[in-house]
């Protein structure tokens, strides 16, 4: 996603066993371990050394000759004067900050576009009567073998649904495009993994959840269709986000034919592979680290060495003495976090109470049915056996109240299905929590990067002083010295465009949650009136007829009661 | 100001000049819990009073009979009310009341407790054979239950109703175990119930009866005589049959109307949750939208309430009704089994007659001078004959006490259901009500989000 795939490889000596990397960054370290850092944190900025050209690099000069004190990032307290702001003093206050940053990196797009303004706020929030529509229907599934050969015939069968879709989102093509593809559920993973590795910071609804036990569970009809609902709930959820919705990853998926050609994410296990592949090439010297992945978090099995740095960041984030170099600030963000963690509470319980609610209803629908029945037996039984009028006269008492009873029971039921429709807004919102706080999640972890390589930095930094020291102590410099010297300067200027990159990474990530949280701020006031809208017009629609039923045998059993009383 | 309606479905009419009969009023009343642990019980306040026409009570279906004088028993009332009574009958003290001689004017409070309820209907039962004895409301299986406020009022309704009915029955209004009951002293009602329990209930001659009973059962086996002697007329096993399927089908009505009793309370409980649920969740939204939540979740807590108040009514005014019903039906098989026994009891001694009959003649024959046997034969002709007068008594009785029956229960019914419609149509636009106060608001609402 970041650009330009070639890689330069950095050749460094290494001559420490793995051991010594836990002395790495963060502790101050003597001149033997220095290969071994160096390697590491080329490991680091070796990526990103093509991302911008190598030499031209905006922010390398300054803290070259400033190691450290000109940058950016660091804490507040120390006030220095912020390079890349037209106010020296604006650095202070994390929006204008993140504002100077933008601008400095105004030609490097980050490969998404911005976010597309809001959608016309309507009360009625479905795509339909917007002026962009993207309807889509998960259809038709049919059971599909894998043509490769395998042991077992029949083993790697697999379930394909048809979706079709029509919009007039230019993006699709014409207007009024009607299109289908068939897709399998492992389509479905690698779109959903994409559009994570892709909007980081979006609040990506989730998908459905994949099935532990594969093939036997497949059979069954009630277990695929099922899964037809889950897809199609999530595919519209994702189609109603203003930004996904037109995304290349969502796009090529519902449109382009064949076999879905966007590349699966690689599992778990040749994750686990391919890091303990790299490992001794990282540990050699020999890193292969693809340019966009500093933009990823790390992952497990693969990005071991990354990892590791990270994970010491942030225990010292925790437990060290000193603050980490940048923390977050965002004063509007936090609040916003606190108020959205406690809006999650609420909504769950309603939530829960909701579907409680849903069961009385429907108990009490059935019971009231249960009990007209019950009465229907007895008219008929009291006409079949009537001596006497007056048994003939109970009986028609007994129907009209036993109609009316299957007829009340029959509106319960009814007002109970509409109400599970508008009260599922609540479960809704609680799918989009999740969503919430894997964009936070994303947020932290593109923060320790940031952490992460700015105290590998300082460390580098200090490291060159103390050479530099030792070096100008004797006379005419020390040959292996002056070597290492230059080697450090250089490790130095690439793991600076790698904190670069990864500033630049978490501030696009802080505006997408920035911006996210706005939309969803603006959609949840909407999705909630009409929730309660619908509710309300809904029950008083219903109790007005269940009303009328029950008015009209009173009327019919006035009789019986005394009217003077 | 008068009392309330009775469940029984005495309900009153304007003044009627006929009704310047002399009647008793009962109240069941004032239920307090007394004793200790296992042996704890309530006890009930019953109050009668004679008074004439001062307030009309006229009940219609005794009109329908004809009773000229009225009993009637109304229970449920406050202290108050009985006082001021009181006072008006003080006033009528010289009025004779021919018709209840023997009951004290005019007012006479007892306390009695269920117990004794249980003695005065198994008296009646025992000396009104054909006829359909009131039922009584049940002992409480479940120990915790048994003294719940609720389950108290339902049981206070009941025995009221009880009372009521006995006081209303032209016959068994002038029962000598109903004045007892109403006026005895509490030793002497003491005394009278302890006497009959346990296995000691049966007067000997009943304990005879018992044994001949089982030994007529034993030599038909052994005389191969597999079914017991019953009566063979149609009608009648019609009758039967219709009984036993009708409280079949009445139990399953009242399980039903019992649980939908359930599902109110539960409901109201639902919706007293989710309000308060939502009303939180309006705090945390603020603005208009969070007080749109929080007035929805007032609404739901007051509809909460309207829902406890109806499943009481429906307790009450329905469930009741329709388990007095079953209990109905299950006394009046009660006077089924002992139509059979007096059946079977007629048929035996008319069979030991022929029998005698058979001997005396033998003996006439011979000359013997068993003279004691003739002295027998004549007892047993009083017995058989008195045997086949009670039989017949019980089935005229018993056809007059269906019509009775099925006209009472036709009223029954018709009251139950008019209240049940009643309290359903209530809620229900109760809840309309409260929704639709609503929508203003989100109206209001919703135009503000969108702006």
């Amino acid at each position: 996603m970041m650009g330009s795939e070639n890689h330069s490889v950095q050749d460094h000596p290494l001559s420490e066993p793995l051991d010594h990397m836990e002395n790495l960054a963060l502790h101050d370290h003597d001149d033997g371990n220095d290969g071994a850092k160096s390697s590491l944190s080329a490991a680091y900025s070796s990526a990103f050394t093509t991302l911008s050209e190598s030499n031209h690099h905006p922010l390398s000069s300054p803290i070259v000759s400033t190691p450290a004190d000109s940058d950016p990032l660091l804490s507040p307290p120390q006030s220095f004067p912020n390079p890349y702001s037209p106010d020296a003093s604006s650095y202070i206050d994390p929006p204008s900050y993140a504002e100077a940053v933008f601008t400095s990196f105004d030609g490097d797009t980050n490969g998404i576009d911005p976010p597309s303004p809001p959608l016309s706020l309507s009360i009625s929030r479905s795509p339909s009567s917007s002026s962009e529509y993207l309807n889509i229907t998960v259809s038709n599934p049919v059971k599909e073998q894998e043509t490769s050969n395998s042991i077992v015939p029949g083993s790697n069968s697999y379930v394909t649904y048809l979706i079709t879709t029509t919009t007039n989102i230019t993006e699709f093509g014409a207007p009024g495009a009607e299109f289908g593809v068939r897709r399998r559920f492992r389509d479905v993973v690698t779109l959903s993994d994409r559009l994570a590795e892709a909007y980081r910071g979006f609040f990506i609804p989730p998908r459905p959840d994949k099935s532990v036990v594969e093939s036997q569970v497949m059979q069954k009809q009630e277990f695929v269709e099922q899964r037809r609902v889950a897809l199609e709930k999530y595919l519209r959820r994702l189609a109603a986000h203003p930004v996904i919705r037109k995304s290349d990853e969502f796009r090529v998926f519902l449109q382009v034919q064949g076999r879905f050609p966007l590349p699966s994410t690689i599992d778990v296990a040749s994750r686990v592979l391919d890091g303990a592949a790299k490992l001794p090439k990282q540990l050699l010297g020999e890193t292969v680290i693809a340019p966009h992945e500093i933009v990823q978090p790390a992952r497990g099995g693969r990005d071991l060495m990354r990892l590791f740095k990270e994970l010491r960041q942030s225990v010292a984030n925790d437990w060290g003495g000193s603050r980490p170099p940048v923390v977050e600030e965002d004063k509007d963000f936090l609040e916003k976090k606190e108020k959205i963690h406690e809006l999650e509470q609420q909504i769950n319980g309603a939530s829960q109470q909701a579907e409680s609610l849903v069961k009385s209803q429907q108990d009490m629908g059935e019971t009231m049915g249960e009990l007209g029945l019950a009465f229907i037996k007895l008219t008929k039984f009291e006409n079949e056996e009537a001596i006497l009028n007056t048994q003939r006269i109970r009986a028609a008492d007994m129907k009209g109240l036993a109609t009316a009873a299957v007829k009340a029971s029959r509106l319960f039921r009814e007002l109970n299905a509409q109400t599970v429709k508008h009260l599922d807004t609540l479960h809704e919102y609680l799918g989009l929590m999740l969503a919430v706080h894997n964009a936070f999640s994303e947020r932290s972890s593109a923060l320790l990067t940031v952490q992460t390589l700015l105290s590998e930095l300082s460390a580098l930094q200090s490291r060159v002083e103390k050479l530099e020291v030792a070096t100008s102590k004797i006379f005419g410099g020390d040959k292996s010295r002056v070597r290492k010297l230059e080697e450090l300067q250089e490790t130095i200027r690439v793991t600076e465009d790698a904190k670069n990159i990864a500033i630049r990474e978490y501030e696009r990530i802080k505006e997408n949650n920035r911006s996210e949280l706005e939309r969803i701020d603006k959609e949840r006031q909407t999705d909630f009136v009409n929730m309660l809208k619908g509710f309300v017009i809904n029950q008083v629609g219903y109790t007005e007829k269940i009303a009328n039923v029950w008015t009209k045998v009173v009327e019919e059993t006035g009789r019986y009661v005394d009217k003077s009383i | 100001m008068e009392q309330q309606r009775t469940l029984s479905g005495s309900s009153q009419s304007p003044r009627s000049p006929s009704s310047s009969q002399p009647f008793l009023s009962v109240s069941v009343t004032d239920p307090v819990k007394l004793g200790n642990g296992v042996q704890a019980y309530i006890s009930y306040r019953v109050i009668t009073k004679l008074y004439c026409d001062l307030f009309p009570r006229v009940v219609h279906r005794e009109k329908a009979f004809g009773h000229v004088s009225q009993l009637e028993v109304s229970i449920g009332v406050s202290i108050i009310e009985v006082r001021i009574m009181a006072v008006f009958i003080s006033r009528m003290h010289s009025k004779s009341w021919t018709n209840f001689p023997e009951y004290q004017g005019p007012e006479k409070i007892v306390i009695r407790r269920y117990s004794d309820f249980v003695w005065l209907r198994d008296r009646l039962f025992e000396k009104y054979k054909g006829i359909f004895i009131p039922p009584l409301p049940e002992k409480s299986a479940v120990e915790k239950f048994r003294f719940s406020a609720e389950f108290i009022e339902m049981r206070r309704q009941a025995l009221d109703v009880f009372v009521n009915r006995i006081a209303s029955h032209c016959e068994l209004q002038q029962s000598e175990d109903l004045r007892l009951f109403l006026q005895a002293e509490e030793e002497t009602m003491e005394r009278l119930r302890s006497h009959e329990t346990g296995i000691f209930k049966k007067k000997p001659a009943d304990l005879m009866q018992i044994f001949k009973d089982v030994q007529s059962k034993v030599s038909d086996v052994v005389l191969g005589k597999e079914k017991p002697v019953e009566e063979t007329d149609p009608e009648y096993e019609k009758m039967k049959h219709y009984i036993f399927e009708l409280e079949n089908h009445l139990s399953e009505a009242q399980k039903h109307a019992y649980r939908l009793v359930k599902r109110h309370r539960e409901l109201g409980q639902s919706l007293s949750d989710f309000g308060k649920a939502v009303k939180l969740l309006g705090a945390s939204e603020g603005n208009a939208l969070g007080k749109a939540f929080s007035e929805l979740g007032m609404k739901s807590e007051i509809l909460s309430a309207k829902l406890q108040k109806e499943a009481h009514q429906l307790l009450m005014n329905f469930e009741e009704p329709l388990k007095d019903y079953v209990r109905a039906v299950q006394s009046i098989k009660a006077t089924i089994a002992e139509r059979a026994s007096a059946f079977r009891r007629q048929c035996e001694l008319a069979e030991t007659m022929k029998l005698k009959e058979i001997n005396l003649d033998k003996l006439m024959l011979i000359r013997s001078d068993k003279v004691a046997e003739a002295e027998h034969e004549y007892k047993e002709a009083t017995e058989s004959e008195q045997a086949t007068k009670t039989f017949e008594t019980i089935v005229k009785l018993m056809n007059q006490e269906m019509e009775r029956f099925q006209e009472q229960k036709t009223l029954d019914m018709g009251i139950a259901f008019h209240e049940f419609a009643k309290g359903q149509a209530r809620l229900a636009n109760g809840i309309a009500d409260a929704w639709r106060s609503l929508l203003p608001k989100l109206e209001a609402c919703s135009s503000l989000v969108e702006n």
